[in-house]
């Protein structure tokens, strides 16, 4: 199974564990990447701005991975939310298309409408399928309890995602978090917003809303927010240190991208899997596991 | 207090012909947005059931030129909710669109619009980033803005990042 891995603005160089991890764990599972260097911005930021702006950008990185004949994996929930919108968008909308082929010559490129995009968590979850990733587990996680957090993009709008999976009531990701051999524990408020969309907007209501997760998470004890999605760590790690200032109130909670923990199921060791980079020191978790 | 003289009764029909936005006159004003958004939930200058209503009664200036429409975080809550298919982070999207037209932009997304075009992506990546990437064992990328500048040059949103933004 090949893919063109997108890496999108954010995991580049924020979120270096995340990426390391993915492409160990997809090692691992017989999944191969190629990396695309003219992939761009996927168009998000300019949503707000210009929808024409936006159609072009996500259609010249789709158009990247066509003239590859790949099907897109995203690391970033935006990413993949805005790419299968527009995929689906210019497949469905032949004026459209068009209008956006003709504009998109000033590159020398051209949109068909060839290829797929998929989640990196949503090509685990369909494509590797959880009874081969199920096989392959080496060292269950059996202690832990993690808090999963979906964040907003990678279920919504569920009308471009053809509803893999449910966005009231998700369950793909728990179910990959099982696999590991972990307990992926209720908790409430669970399809709450980091709040990162509004980061550069609002900083205080955007932490505040970061905040109340944090708070529910903590509150069940749980060793662990497991996420996908590079903004979402940036608001629940990055920024943990400034909500405990802004909330007057310690978190101290270890974010764990869920690659870094299916990989220490898989017994790939626990160096190559970038926990060096997580900023809420995750010792205490890693000893646990000897 | 609203003055009748000053509203737009046309504003909500300039709205629904932006995609997207199409279903906003079907809004029976249920509150369902307000009540599942996670922004509202924090700060009351956030109110998507309000913003709908201040469009169908034509207060195009106020809601142009307001920050409040900046504040979505484009979550879809409210989206997945609406009973009648309202797409509502979509409309969101559509009133923005306007007001930017309108030279309304909000200052972070001109700063956004200029990494955008200075680097093709949101963040730099430098030489660092890539001693870093390769320490890691990771392919260093080497970032080109060429291809997004011209898609900018091409819409015009180009100069839109020339521009020192809205008055504050």
């Amino acid at each position: 199974m090949k893919y063109a891995l997108f890496l999108g603005c954010t995991v580049p160089v924020r979120a270096l564990n995340y990426e390391l991890a993915a492409r160990k764990v997809g090692e691992k599972l017989g999944l191969d990447f190629l990396d695309i260097g003219k992939f761009s911005c996927c168009g998000f930021p300019v949503k707000s701005v210009d929808r024409m702006t936006f159609i072009l950008m996500a259609a010249q990185n789709l158009s990247l991975a066509e003239e590859a004949n790949l099907d897109i994996c995203t690391l970033c929930s935006a990413c993949s939310s805005v790419l299968t919108e527009v995929n689906k968008e210019l497949k469905e909308n032949q004026t459209l298309r068009n209008r956006i082929n003709e504009d998109l010559s000033v590159t020398g490129r051209k949109y068909d409408g060839r290829i797929q995009v998929k989640h990196f968590a949503r090509i685990l979850y369909e494509d590797v399928g959880l009874e081969k990733i199920k096989e392959m587990v080496k060292r269950p996680l059996s202690n832990f309890n993690f808090a999963s957090h979906y964040g907003c993009h990678y279920l919504k709008p569920s009308e471009v995602y053809g509803k893999f999976d449910d966005p009231e009531n998700p369950h793909t990701l728990d179910e990959l978090i099982q696999l590991t051999g972990a307990k992926s524990i209720p908790y409430e408020d669970k399809k709450g917003c980091c709040g990162g969309g509004i980061l550069g907007v609002e900083e205080t209501t955007a932490l505040k809303i970061a905040a109340l997760k944090l708070d529910h998470i903590k509150t069940t004890g749980a060793d662990a927010l497991v996420l996908i999605c590079p903004f979402c760590n940036i608001m629940y790690e990055a920024n943990q240190k400034k909500i405990e200032k802004q909330s007057e109130t310690e978190f101290n909670l270890p974010v764990l991208y869920y690659p870094q923990i299916l990989g220490l199921a898989l017994g790939i060791p626990q160096d190559e899997l970038g926990f060096r980079m997580n900023r809420v020191k995750v010792r205490e978790i890693l000893s646990q596991l000897g | 207090m609203i003055d009748v003289a000053k509203l737009d009764p046309n504003f909500k029909y300039e709205i629904t012909k932006e995609p997207g936005a199409e279903h906003m006159t079907r809004c029976f004003a249920c509150g369902t947005c307000t009540a599942g958004c996670p922004v509202r939930e924090i700060n009351d200058e956030y109110n998507p059931r309000r913003i709908i209503r201040m469009v169908l009664l034509g207060m195009r200036e106020e809601v142009l030129s307001s920050d409040f429409i900046w504040l979505c975080a484009s979550c879809y809550t409210c989206e997945e909710r609406c009973p009648q298919d309202v797409k509502i982070a979509d409309l969101m999207n559509a009133i923005k669109n306007i007001a930017v037209r309108e030279g309304h932009i909000h200052p972070s997304f001109t700063a956004q619009l200029q990494a955008l075009l200075a680097h093709g992506r949101l963040y730099e990546i430098t030489e660092f980033d890539n001693k870093k990437r390769v320490k890691w064992g990771l392919p260093q990328i080497k970032e080109s803005s060429e291809d997004t500048r011209k898609l900018f040059g091409k819409t015009g949103v180009d100069k839109l990042a020339g521009k020192e933004g809205r008055i504050e």
